[in-house]
């Protein structure tokens, strides 16, 4: 009996030390989320607010969430951007209702509490009480009860918020490789083409996990192969930061060999299944590079996306043990032409919720939560490539997933 | 033009192109547009900041085809199937042979297992060309009410 007093029981218990096997209750169990939430969420570790554009002018405010915890970013009158708990000091009531807004101070709808765009308290309606009756006690003091607020860093356009005050700030945090991979991509000012959130039937890990999988692209997403595109693909490589947490993949491609190829084949009569209208994936080398596809994330819930010129933010955002939305942001950038904005908008039918490339990601981590409902106590297998979580040549590898998974015991400390 | 003509036109255009989904006759789905259309799928949260991006963008029918093409022979997900109910529509101006319609959406989809759920609420803005039998969709942005879409969505709405 006091065996099992003195040791506390581990809710889930990993089958090694590895990061090649990772027990399933990790997405099922609550605790775990709980846990998840504390830990990795409000622990040292950076999680991608909002875009520097969605809040130019002072007074601009965007309510966000950081896992679950609801967030406001603003931009003061100073021009600095601040972030603060979404929740008034007096009653705990959600303060910004909308998803954006502008004003001088934020003001609690619900007793009238008033807070400037740091979070500091600078009003409490009925303070001294009415004909001197009622009022706070003379004790209170407003400078006691500022919001809390989070640490904030901007790097290309990305605005991030820490919870942490301890953790390292944010290019440490990234490392050199991975704000190199960011700057890559957003190399000038960016402006919103459009923004969606799919709504996916499964627990936050299991996307993140697939946006890291190299290995799955070619057998799930079958579009390209179906249609004969991309077959002059060149090498690429995945590349992962020391903590594992952060990873880019690169593809390159020989752009004008493709656009050649996919025109002539068009004229010949085979039986290839082609493309009516292959206006969708023609595509130029806008970074010089014949980068392709940069698949960048940063944990614990952001991807910065480069497929062809269709560029976007995605914000992975748990909304309970087994649901989680998928914030979709597609990018264009300052200075795009006519055709350069058409040119990115038909290529945003490769990805989304009815991405040709990428629609089967809405469902099958679905499949997984499904097929794991009172079935967990087993472990998948996360081998392909090796049993490290060092950065590859290759990109047939689950490499990028163990970076994942080395991180997260790290933080959770399993 | 004769009114009560064109309302019947524009009337049997809709209604014909929502069976032809419910019905999975898909692969006659972009007949119901000229070869030089445009067919959206968009939220109103993006609609009224005057951002373009579509969830799903064609900017010709070869690119309706070539949706319904990569829905039968590319991309996996679990079937499925749509009951559209069209509310009634308003007709707009009508100007060189083409009349501007409206008209209010919701879109049930059916799981193969027999799960239903609303999928979409929204409205059809149209612009239809009336001028030639049949009648043809020159444009059709669909705007849903929510920019939310649950897991995928893969069958044209």
């Amino acid at each position: 009996m006091s065996e099992h007093m003195a040791e506390p029981v581990r809710r889930v218990a990993w089958p090694s030390n590895g990061l090649s096997e990772v027990p399933f209750r990790l997405y099922t169990d609550p605790e775990q989320y709980r846990l998840e939430q504390e830990r990795i969420f409000k622990g040292p570790t950076w999680s991608y607010l909002c875009l520097a554009a969605e809040i130019p002018n002072p007074g601009d405010w965007v309510a966000t969430t950081i896992g679950e915890v609801a967030v406001v970013v603003a931009r003061a009158t100073d021009g600095a951007v601040n972030a603060f708990v979404n929740r008034c000091a007096h009653r705990g009531n959600l303060l910004c209702l909308e998803r954006n807004g502008n004003g001088k101070e934020i003001t609690c709808i619900y007793h009238g509490w008033t807070y400037d765009l740091a979070g500091k308290l600078t009003g409490v309606a009925f303070e001294r009480g009415v004909k001197r009756q009622g009022g706070m006690p003379p004790e209170f003091r407003k400078d006691e009860h500022d919001l809390p607020r989070l640490r904030v860093a901007e790097l290309a356009g990305l605005v991030f918020g820490s919870f942490s005050r301890e953790g390292p700030d944010l290019e440490t945090y990234l490392g050199p490789e991975i704000v190199g991979g960011i700057k890559r991509v957003l190399n000038r000012p960016v402006h919103i083409l459009g923004r969606s959130t799919q709504v996916l039937p499964n627990n936050w890990k299991l996307y993140f996990e697939n946006t890291k999988d190299t290995y799955h692209a070619s057998i799930l997403h079958t579009f390209l192969t179906t249609f004969r595109i991309n077959r002059l693909s060149m090498p690429g490589g995945i590349h992962i930061d020391e903590s594992g947490g952060h990873h880019f993949s690169q593809a390159k491609l020989d752009y004008a060999a493709e656009d050649a190829d996919y025109r002539n084949a068009s004229l010949r009569s085979d039986t290839d299944m082609r493309l009516a209208d292959p206006s969708i994936i023609e595509s130029i080398d806008e970074y010089g590079d014949q980068v392709s596809v940069q698949i960048l994330t940063i944990f614990p819930g952001m991807v910065l996306q480069q497929i062809r010129n269709a560029i976007a933010v995605r914000a992975i955002r748990p909304k309970g043990l087994d649901k989680t939305e998928l914030e979709w942001i597609h990018l264009g950038f300052d200075g795009d032409d006519e055709a350069m904005t058409e040119r990115r908008l038909r290529q945003g039918n490769l990805v989304g919720a009815a991405g040709y490339i990428s629609m089967e990601d809405g469902c099958v981590g679905g499949f997984v939560q499904r097929a794991l409902q009172y079935n967990d106590a087993d472990s998948g297998i996360v081998m392909m490539g090796g049993y490290d979580a060092q950065s590859q040549p290759f990109r047939s590898s689950e490499a990028a997933i163990r970076g994942f998974w080395k991180k997260y015991r790290a933080l959770m400390g399993e | 033009m004769d009114k009560i003509a064109l309302r019947h036109g524009v009337a049997e255009l809709l209604a014909a192109y929502a069976e032809c989904i419910d019905d999975d006759r898909l692969e006659e789905w972009p007949d119901f547009f000229v070869e030089d259309s445009r067919y959206l799928i968009t939220s109103r949260y993006n609609y009224e900041a005057g951002y373009r991006h579509g969830v799903v963008y064609a900017a010709s029918r070869g690119m309706l085809r070539d949706r319904v093409l990569a829905l039968r022979r590319a991309n996996i997900f679990e079937p499925h199937r749509y009951r559209h109910i069209v509310g009634t529509t308003r007709i707009g101006k009508i100007e060189n042979g083409i009349a501007e319609a409206r008209s209010p959406v919701i879109v049930v989809r059916i799981m193969h297992d027999g799960e239903m759920s609303l999928f979409a609420a929204g409205r059809y803005l149209d612009r239809i060309q009336v001028d030639a039998e049949p009648y043809r969709f020159v444009e059709r942005l669909v705007i849903l009410d929510s920019d939310k879409i649950d897991t995928l969505l893969v069958i044209p709405l």
